[in-house]
């Protein structure tokens, strides 16, 4: 070659651009596949609902067994709760209640039934269990689009004076609870 | 007989004979042993054999209602047309990739056999480089993705396909599609045979370049077909979504396009030979990547791979050792590629270097578009969307310009050329392009259509002028300019009918922003009116069909009291699956698309009334014939007897003396 | 839901499951009387996505989420507000995640910035590669006899 070297070196270099281009996308993309294998990367995950807000203007009235509550009720709370959307309609739902049963106990837990007849979710708490100590009924889905939802079920952790801390929009799971769940309500008890 | 074993054999043996064909030419090239390299075509042939073999035993466990095949079970029914039992092999994840490994061996014996003209040494490597790529591919299927895995107990029947794969034009747009991301496999090979020998020139560029638009008129084709079909199957009029699996197909579209055009350079002027030979692997890097990666789970949710990681991580391994292995022998040996002919900003060559820079442009923002979401939530862990108002805002800036040099890019001559004599001669299209802008200001609405049409007409009518002035229109007796057109070369004709054909697809997308609809819920006998047209519901009544019943509308259309059509919208559901299907019925002049739907069934059984969408689409079908008069450009381009494959002949003793170093 | 199983099927990669062939907007009831208003209101809902689809927006998918949030927007251009305002409405609920054209910040400005970005690029790399051989021109190697008849033929035409 009749170009000087230091030009050929430069030339080289850029010759293997698109190499190191394609290798940096290939890593990003092995990282995607074995997170996703792992369950820590979801791409499709919908992690819309803005955290550390208030909880949004609304109210649900009552569904039976429970009592309805709102905007205010959540605002005035000094300790964390947990509000649930849920539908009997919504089989993940039904596959989650277990867990949340276990969970009642050590954190309360508001539910609301989203989208569902007042008769179809009493049932379905009857037949599941009802985990909830206050309950509404959001018949048409109008308080869920206040809260950012885009399906059911999804949770919200709701620290003292109504400020959304954390969302799952996927069924709870014992590894969600253990490994996101807890610590974070053991930051908001000391703080 | 052709039982799923013997295709399961066959399918093996074409793994083992692509790796023999994918190893031992490449060894006899190496050694310059030509017995060696002369396996390459029979290698290549008898792959394509065991592909055909195990292919036929696939369709034949279709058409015989196999179910204890798996994947006929899972995708097929007795009670399905022959038709579809046929195109349903293809229908689904282990079919296709059939399909796919079918189409590359096709190539492959398709070099063996048109390619009896290159040097010997090039055509062994080509054709070994696809038999490697083809040898990853067949062994994915027989690992991670096998279609003629058996179920036992084999159920009574199957649980049926899809009615919405029920229809012609999707049956047959995968195979066209996949030949247009298959193809580019062909100029993908050459250019990695190039880069180990160290050569390239006119004589590649001209090999090359046949295959390229091949696979381009396929890629065309095999995109409009999909839009086409999500236009008459969705039933609200919908072409084009921006969807990652739709921009998988266009971005090797668009470095395809930039590649036909580069390669043009290297066989005229020998000239940008490293960027052709990156582009040859831009494109079907793209294409592999593209297919794939929308079955990895990553850029689209259909339940591909969630339930088979492996199947990931292997494509994830073959696209790095595809991609990652061609790219690595980029960087090695471009460097010592040599410079090429000098040729002044302002010529054709330039014009074709500007169209390069656009259309990988714009080939860059579709797929930072595309993967911009999931790099953001891996990188950041936030989630964000990106999508048509994008796109739009993004693409329609950089095609503007595109627009704009395609018109005189043909007419610049070679080397060094003037700006000025050339827009002389395209003063007609200027103005044209200039009263059209006027006109369509006062039709349209909205600025990027109404520019966009403007600059559909410069186009059209500057490649129509191309051709005028090429042949002395007017300026001689009409014999004489007969007479030239008679000796001009197809593939100028090829380029005119190509540019005018995206011409007329511009001018189609920017009408199709003017459509109008029309939603009402009416009893039988009410008349609508939309788009100066009266729509009047006669009737609806039920009627059987083979495996399923449908809801027929009958909805006539008339125009000043005339009628212009009767159309029968209907609503299918399905016996097997318990879904229902909307069929569009639609009614085309060419100019426009009157388009109706039938919706749900409201009201009481005594006096019911009927959803009905109704859509005025102007221009809509030229979307599609646009395409297809791109593809039909190309074809003409492919029959000119200087580009017809493996027809120029490097000089013999260069082939001899090819440096391997 | 519905039409990311369908672009699925875009590759024929018939990989779904059980697609329900609804339509988008099937419901009369839902669209305004007033046709500048119903205008206004696709324009807007043409720019948010129907959270649970892949790549659609509001007005072109058939899922429960999308018809509720269809209704909102007209809703809201009924009551007059401005597009804006619809559009930071619907930001405050679901964050930007809605947008199917991200707002520019910090972490989009890569996406935004990539036309000009590729085209800049473009023009550098041609720039220079012509610049380079106009300097310093590499000698091209000598043509064979052969070589040469045969470029003779070949540039004939």
């Amino acid at each position: 070659m009749s170009t000087p070297p230091e030009n050929t070196t430069r030339r080289r270099l850029l010759m293997a651009v698109p190499l190191a281009g394609a290798a940096v996308v290939g890593v990003g993309f092995w990282k995607m596949l074995s997170g996703m294998q792992h369950g820590s990367f979801n791409p499709h995950n919908i992690n819309a609902p803005v955290l550390n807000r208030p909880v949004p203007d609304f109210s649900v009235p009552d569904q039976a067994p429970g009592q309805g509550f709102t905007a205010q009720d959540l605002r005035a709370l000094t300790q964390p709760v947990l509000v649930n959307f849920f539908a009997s309609w919504c089989i993940p739902c039904l596959a989650e209640m277990p867990t949340l049963m276990g969970l009642k106990d050590d954190l309360p837990m508001w539910g609301i039934a989203y989208k569902d007849r007042p008769e179809n979710a009493a049932g379905f708490l009857k037949h599941s269990g009802n985990p909830f100590t206050r309950l509404g009924n959001d018949h048409d889905g109008r308080v869920g689009i206040d809260w950012g939802i885009s399906g059911v079920p999804e949770t919200f952790l709701i620290g003292p004076g109504g400020i959304i801390r954390w969302h799952s929009a996927a069924p709870l799971d014992v590894d969600t609870i253990r490994s996101t769940l807890a610590p974070l309500l053991e930051s908001l008890k000391k703080s | 007989m052709l039982s799923p074993e013997l295709g399961h054999y066959a399918l093996a043996l074409a793994c083992i004979l692509a790796a023999a064909q994918g190893i031992l030419p490449l060894i006899g090239a190496q050694r310059r042993d030509r017995r060696v390299m002369m396996l390459a075509p029979g290698l290549a042939v008898g792959q394509l054999l065991a592909l055909l073999a195990s292919f036929l035993c696939l369709v034949n466990a279709a058409v015989t209602d196999d179910f204890s095949v798996q994947n006929i079970a899972a995708n097929s029914a007795v009670s399905k047309p022959l038709l579809y039992k046929i195109t349903g092999v293809w229908g689904n994840h282990e079919g296709s990739i059939l399909l796919w490994a079918l189409i590359l061996g096709i190539c492959g014996a398709a070099v063996a056999a048109f390619g009896r003209n290159l040097p010997s040494a090039l055509r062994a490597r080509v054709i070994a480089v696809l038999g490697a790529v083809a040898a990853g591919f067949e062994l994915f299927c027989l690992t991670t993705s096998d279609p003629f895995a058996r179920v036992w107990p084999a159920p009574m029947d199957g649980q049926g396909m899809n009615p919405l794969l029920q229809d012609p034009g999707l049956a047959f747009h995968p195979p066209i599609l996949y030949t247009g991301y298959v193809g580019f496999a062909v100029p993908f090979a050459f250019a990695i045979a190039a880069l180990m020998e160290g050569r390239v020139d006119a004589a590649w560029g001209r090999w090359v370049r046949p295959w390229a638009v091949a696979a381009w008129c396929f890629l065309t084709c095999g995109i409009a077909l999909g839009s086409w079909w999500s236009y008459y199957v969705l039933g609200w009029g919908g072409y084009w979504f921006w969807d990652p699996v739709e921009n998988a197909s266009l971005i090797p579209w668009l470095t395809g396009t930039a590649l036909i055009h580069s390669a043009i350079v290297v066989e005229k002027r020998e000239s940008l030979k490293i960027w052709t030979v990156l582009l040859a692997i831009a494109t079907f890097s793209f294409s592999l990547s593209g297919t794939f990666l929308v079955r990895s789970g990553i850029l689209n949710s259909v339940h591909a791979f969630a339930n088979d990681p492996a199947r990931g991580i292997f494509i994830l391994g073959l696209l790095a050792v595809v991609i990652g292995g061609s790219l690595a022998l980029f960087a090695y040996r471009a460097p010592t590629l040599t410079a090429g002919g000098l040729f002044a900003p302002v010529s054709r060559e330039g014009a074709l270097v500007l169209n390069n820079i656009l259309l990988c442009s714009l080939c860059a923002v579709v797929v930072t578009g595309t993967m911009y979401p999931p790099f953001m939530s891996l990188l950041f862990d936030r989630t964000i969307s990106v999508g048509k108002p994008f796109f739009d805002a993004t693409t329609i800036p950089l095609a503007i310009p595109l627009f704009i040099f395609m018109g005189f890019g043909p007419m610049l001559p070679w080397k060094r050329a003037q700006l000025w004599p050339v827009l002389q001669r395209l003063w007609i299209a200027a103005l044209l392009a200039g009263v059209a802008f006027a006109v369509f200001t006062f039709g349209m609405s909205g600025i990027p259509p109404i520019l966009c049409s403007a600059l559909a007409v410069w186009v059209i009518c500057s490649s129509v002028l191309d051709i005028a002035d090429r042949v002395r229109l007017f300026r001689m007796p009409l014999s004489g300019s007969l007479q030239r057109a008679r000796m001009l070369p197809r593939s100028i004709f090829g380029t005119a009918i190509a540019h005018a054909g995206v011409g007329i697809t511009i001018l189609g997308l920017a009408a199709m922003s003017q459509a109008q609809h029309k939603i009402v819920e009416v009893p039988v006998g009410t008349t609508e009116h939309l788009a100066g047209y009266d729509w009047t519901l006669t009737d609806v009544k039920q009627e059987p069909g083979p495996n399923y019943t449908a809801l027929v509308a009958t909805l006539e259309v008339r125009h000043n009291g005339k009628i212009v059509t009767i159309m029968h919208p209907s609503k299918r559901s399905f016996n097997s699956q318990n879904q229902t299907t909307t069929e569009v019925s639609i009614h085309t002049n060419l100019l426009a698309d009157l388009y109706g739907v039938l919706g749900d069934k409201h009201g009481t059984d005594a006096a019911p009334t009927y959803v009905l969408r109704l859509h005025y689409n102007p221009l809509a079908p030229w979307m599609w014939l646009g395409a297809l008069i791109m593809a039909i450009g190309g074809a003409l381009s492919l029959s000119d007897r200087r580009m017809r494959v493996g027809a120029p002949r490097r000089a013999k003793s260069s082939s001899d003396t090819v440096t391997t170093a | 839901m519905m039409l990311r199983r369908l672009s699925a099927l875009f590759l024929g990669c018939a990989l779904l499951v059980a697609p329900v062939l609804v339509l988008a907007v099937d419901d009369p009831s839902e669209i305004l009387p007033n046709p500048q208003e119903e205008a206004r209101a696709e324009a807007i809902g043409s720019q948010l996505r129907c959270l649970v689809c892949q790549n659609e927006s509001i007005e072109d998918s058939s899922a429960g989420l999308a018809r509720d949030l269809r209704r909102v927007v007209r809703e809201h251009v009924a009551k007059g507000e401005s597009n804006r305002q619809i559009m930071d409405w619907m930001v405050n609920r679901y964050g930007n995640f809605i947008r199917l054209s991200p707002p520019l910040s910090i972490g989009t400005l890569l996406l935004w910035s990539m036309p000009v970005l590729a085209l800049l690029l473009g023009l550098t790399i041609a720039f220079f590669s012509y610049r380079r051989r106009r300097t310093a021109p590499v000698a091209p190697p000598p043509l064979t006899a052969e070589e040469k008849a045969r470029l003779a033929d070949l540039t004939k035409d």
